[in-house]
């Protein structure tokens, strides 16, 4: 066997080449987009992902001196409220690019996985977010805690998901949801890259015509 | 800077139980409710906005 035929059939080689051949470099960071992106209704989908970016800083810094420090510290207090806010920004951005694709029918084109890995981030994050008002160590904690154990006790996954407790849901705030949502938005953007954003009916309409392909492109 | 922190948290005082609106079995708080209309009106100026630059880009695929 050859030097090169024994590269080409090392794991590095044929990862390294499936990667480049599913997303080129030109592909994940494109130079220019096409005309009809330049509407404000494409903006909030890196809104999102800039808000996330800050959620998950201030997150960390939260995490270094732990639940309570936002009681007792002015800076404490300061991060804390910029981890609600920039998750506040998060949602709002959220609804709003999810409201946006739902209308456009983003899952045209074979964009049906972005659509769904966009779906299951929108519900993994809202348990990121519930996890985190019941780890608040305050009154409203408490009271959101015991509303809400009622509710999870009646589905039956209370009985290995206890919202009463505090480090169980610290540790799901602040370990386990984070990396599902990290992975799961990571892997929405590499597929909006891979297919690019989905155009207008009309644009979509034009390609499909010139492709022939029109009624598929269109309708799938 | 005190008081200008001050100045800014008195626009809107939010030291106090939040409101709720009923209609029938449907209940609402003034803070959830506010929210929701501000991201409809901020999905409807996206929609109608135009974009700067817009016009310079028009010719071209790309």
């Amino acid at each position: 066997m050859s030097v090169d035929t024994e590269i080409s059939r090392q794991w590095t080689t044929r990862v390294r080449k499936g990667v480049v051949d599913y997303l080129p470099p030109d592909k994940m960071l494109p130079d220019t987009q096409p005309n009809y992106v330049a509407s404000w209704i494409y903006v909030f989908g890196v809104t999102t992902l800039a808000a996330m970016i800050i959620v998950i800083g201030t997150g960390c810094i939260l995490a270094i001196e732990g639940p309570l420090w936002w009681h007792h510290s002015t800076l404490g207090h300061f991060v804390n409220s910029m981890h609600l806010w920039s998750c506040e920004i998060f949602f709002f951005a959220m609804v709003v690019h999810l409201w946006g694709k739902y209308f456009m029918a983003a899952w045209r084109g074979k964009r049906a996985m972005t659509w769904i890995t966009g779906v299951v981030v929108f519900v993994t994050s809202i348990a990121t977010a519930f996890t985190g008002y019941v780890s608040q160590t305050n009154f409203d904690s408490q009271w959101i805690s015991t509303q809400a154990k009622d509710g999870i006790n009646s589905t039956g996954a209370g009985a290995f998901w206890n919202v009463l407790n505090l480090g169980q849901m610290l540790m799901w705030h602040i370990v386990l949801l984070p990396i599902v949502a990290t992975l799961l938005v990571a892997l929405h953007v590499v597929l909006v890259r891979h297919r690019g954003v989905v155009p207008p009916f009309d644009e979509a309409a034009i390609k499909a015509a010139k492709s022939g392909t029109a009624p598929k492109e269109v309708a799938s | 800077m005190d008081s200008l922190f001050g100045a800014i948290a008195a626009i809107i005082n939010l030291n106090h139980p939040g409101t709720f609106i009923h209609w029938g079995w449907f209940q609402i708080s003034v803070a959830n409710l506010l929210v929701i209309c501000l991201m409809i009106l901020t999905f409807v100026v996206a929609l109608f906005v135009p974009f700067p630059g817009r016009s310079k880009r028009r010719g071209g695929d790309k």
